[in-house]
């Protein structure tokens, strides 16, 4: 209460300190939004086009129009895929290096190290990332085809990026090597941040290293299990650059995710801006989804309940001055 | 003696596999850096060499000379990240400060809201970014890449937290009574107890800004104002299909920096990496 009290004069404040983030969110991020959205319903396309115009047979033309283009569901299915393929060995990858990096029966020798590198994929432009593997995967004489050949696991340079599934798992493979060492460090401060004496309790209770991984290591990181899951699979549904500098999301739309789709139908060809839109507003809908979900699942649980008991003893002070009164 | 050994070989097991591990993230760049040093005929005979060669400055002038300015790319890059981190820490420290230390009305559902719109990435709706940029007439203004950092929620939240037990209100109420100003307060006695979340920020902000592809490439027309990234995406460009050791001297002049003060801060962004993992 007398928090409160004394910070009365001083409440103006917190809005003048949120205010430039408030207005920065309002131009440039809500009527972004709000304009994508309504881009969606209008028949707005073209170079330097601005004007625009609700649609007026059916404004939900585009989207019901992006719905059904076996092209959008075509770049909705190989986003996903690209995804769940590279999540689940990136994951993997992770929790297995995790159980090593935070094993208390031995050390690994130069961990530090191992750590900085697998993370050092991460860090470097996608961009960069994408265009150094396709020139990799060069064909006839890029470095890999190099090495198989000269090792002779290849009789004949192979060319793997006019491959519609070789070229779609070389993506996988770029993203997994790119995060499997950010989940990992993410991983391993999860498990140094349990508490020594549950593992202490199980050493005790005789568990060995898998018992104690998989019945006292994964249960008390599930939240961050799930906060992975969540971002990696945001990350993943706008999935850009490295399918688009790659190879354009060819061969055959085999690399085209969501978000190359989107960038393609607005900013090359026929600029159609309002069916862009609608594709974007879709996979707005999507992530706002999965948001929420993370969100319930992410609050301050303390808190929450905290106000929830100030709330009950606010409205039972009031109940009983009403008593008293009367 | 036999469960000494068997640990023993369980520890080789796992050097191996991470040895392994790093030349798989060391290749690439390896390859790299040592092909930009190659003629194209030494690369079109075996791709994959450890020595390096001496055309480093044969493949740098005709990277050069097809109007792929390098010095350009990462002036504008530079000056993006360097004012976005700069606007994305002070403001968001800034938010942090009204969130935790004021008591209003509308705080609690303002920051449900900074929550909420964490995890929705911006270039979703970059169509309506891009038509209210294009009928401003500020396409090719960096301003446009610089600004939006000002709303940050991820940073905000992560100062919030940092905030929170770090800063206690007794030392603000302290301030007050000596007569600080609310501003004076929150730059000089604020920003100073937050130093080590700034740092952490600041790096991440400034490589996140770095390696920004998809806002420069749909908002920048004009080669001037190229950043580091879309001079990269021009290397994929037909001027040089058959140029391979100047591809490769191009995409290392975009890493190597990169690389370099990675190397240097690794224990800060490692630890910084971490730290986000556990707010989560």
């Amino acid at each position: 209460m007398s928090k409160k009290k004394r910070s009365t004069g001083y409440a103006k404040w917190g809005y003048i300190f949120c205010l430039p983030f408030f207005i920065t969110f309002l131009i440039f991020s809500l009527y972004p939004t709000l304009y994508t959205m309504l881009v969606g319903f209008t028949d707005l396309h073209g170079i330097g086009k601005t004007a625009i115009h609700i649609l007026k047979d059916d404004p939900f033309a585009n989207y019901k129009a992006t719905l059904t283009s076996p092209t959008f569901q075509k770049a909705l299915g190989n986003t996903l895929k690209i995804w769940i393929c590279n999540f689940i060995p990136q994951l993997g990858l992770a929790l297995l290096l995790t159980a090593w990096f935070t094993d208390r029966r031995f050390k690994v020798e130069g961990e530090g190290i191992f750590k900085v590198l697998f993370y050092m994929p991460n860090i470097i432009t996608a961009a960069t990332v994408a265009i150094l593997f396709n020139a990799l995967f060069g064909y006839p004489m890029g470095p890999v085809n190099d090495i198989l050949t000269r090792f002779h696991i290849f009789s004949e340079p192979y060319n793997f990026l006019v491959k519609k599934t070789v070229a779609q798992n070389i993506v996988i493979f770029i993203q997994t090597w790119m995060w499997y060492g950010y989940t990992m460090i993410i991983l391993v401060s999860g498990v140094l941040g349990i508490n020594p004496e549950i593992f202490e309790a199980a050493e005790v209770d005789g568990a060995n290293a898998w018992q104690t991984f998989w019945l006292v290591t994964i249960p008390n990181i599930k939240t961050i299990l799930l906060f992975t899951l969540v971002t990696s699979l945001i990350g993943g549904l706008n999935m850009f650059d490295i399918p688009w500098l790659f190879l354009y999301g060819g061969p055959d739309n085999s690399t085209l995710t969501t978000s190359v789709f989107i960038y393609k139908q607005a900013f090359s060809g026929g600029y159609l801006y309002n069916k862009a839109s609608a594709a974007s507003m879709i996979m707005f809908v999507i992530i706002v989804i999965i948001s929420l979900y993370l969100f319930f699942m992410m609050r301050d649980k303390d808190e929450a309940a905290l106000k929830k008991i100030r709330k009950q003893q606010e409205k039972e002070m009031r109940r009983k001055m009403k008593e008293a009164r009367s | 003696m036999t469960n000494k050994n068997k640990s023993t070989l369980k520890k080789v097991f796992i050097i191996i596999i991470c040895i392994l591990l790093s030349i798989l993230s060391l290749f690439p760049f390896v390859v790299m850096l040592v092909n930009s040093t190659r003629s194209t005929t030494q690369i079109q005979q075996h791709a994959v060499s450890i020595i390096p060669s001496s055309f480093f400055f044969n493949n740098l002038k005709i990277l050069v000379g097809k109007s792929f300015n390098p010095a350009v790319g990462f002036g504008n890059s530079l000056t993006i990240s360097i004012c976005a981190t700069a606007l994305t820490v002070y403001f968001s420290t800034m938010t942090a400060y009204g969130l935790v230390i004021y008591d209003w009305k509308l705080r609690d559902a303002f920051f449900s809201m900074i929550m909420m719109i964490m995890m929705i990435p911006g270039q979703i709706v970059m169509i309506g970014f891009y038509q209210m940029v294009y009928k401003l007439h500020m396409t090719n203004h960096l301003l446009m890449l610089i600004l939006p950092a000002i709303a940050a929620p991820t940073t905000v939240f992560f100062m919030r937290q940092y905030m929170k037990p770090a800063l206690s209100p007794e030392i603000v109420q302290a301030a007050r009574i000596d007569g600080a100003g609310e501003f004076y307060t929150f730059n000089r006695i604020v920003l100073p107890i937050m130093k080590p979340a700034v740092a952490t920020q600041a790096i991440f902000s400034f490589v996140t800004s770095w390696n920004n592809l998809f806002t420069p490439l749909v908002l920048l027309t004009d080669q001037k104002k190229y950043t580091l990234p879309i001079m990269v995406s021009l290397l994929k460009g037909d001027i040089y299909k058959t140029e391979y050791g100047c591809v490769y001297l191009g995409l290392s002049l975009t890493a190597l920096p990169l690389i370099v003060v990675y190397l240097v801060l690794s224990k800060y962004i490692i630890a910084g990496v971490a730290l986000g993992g556990v707010k989560g």
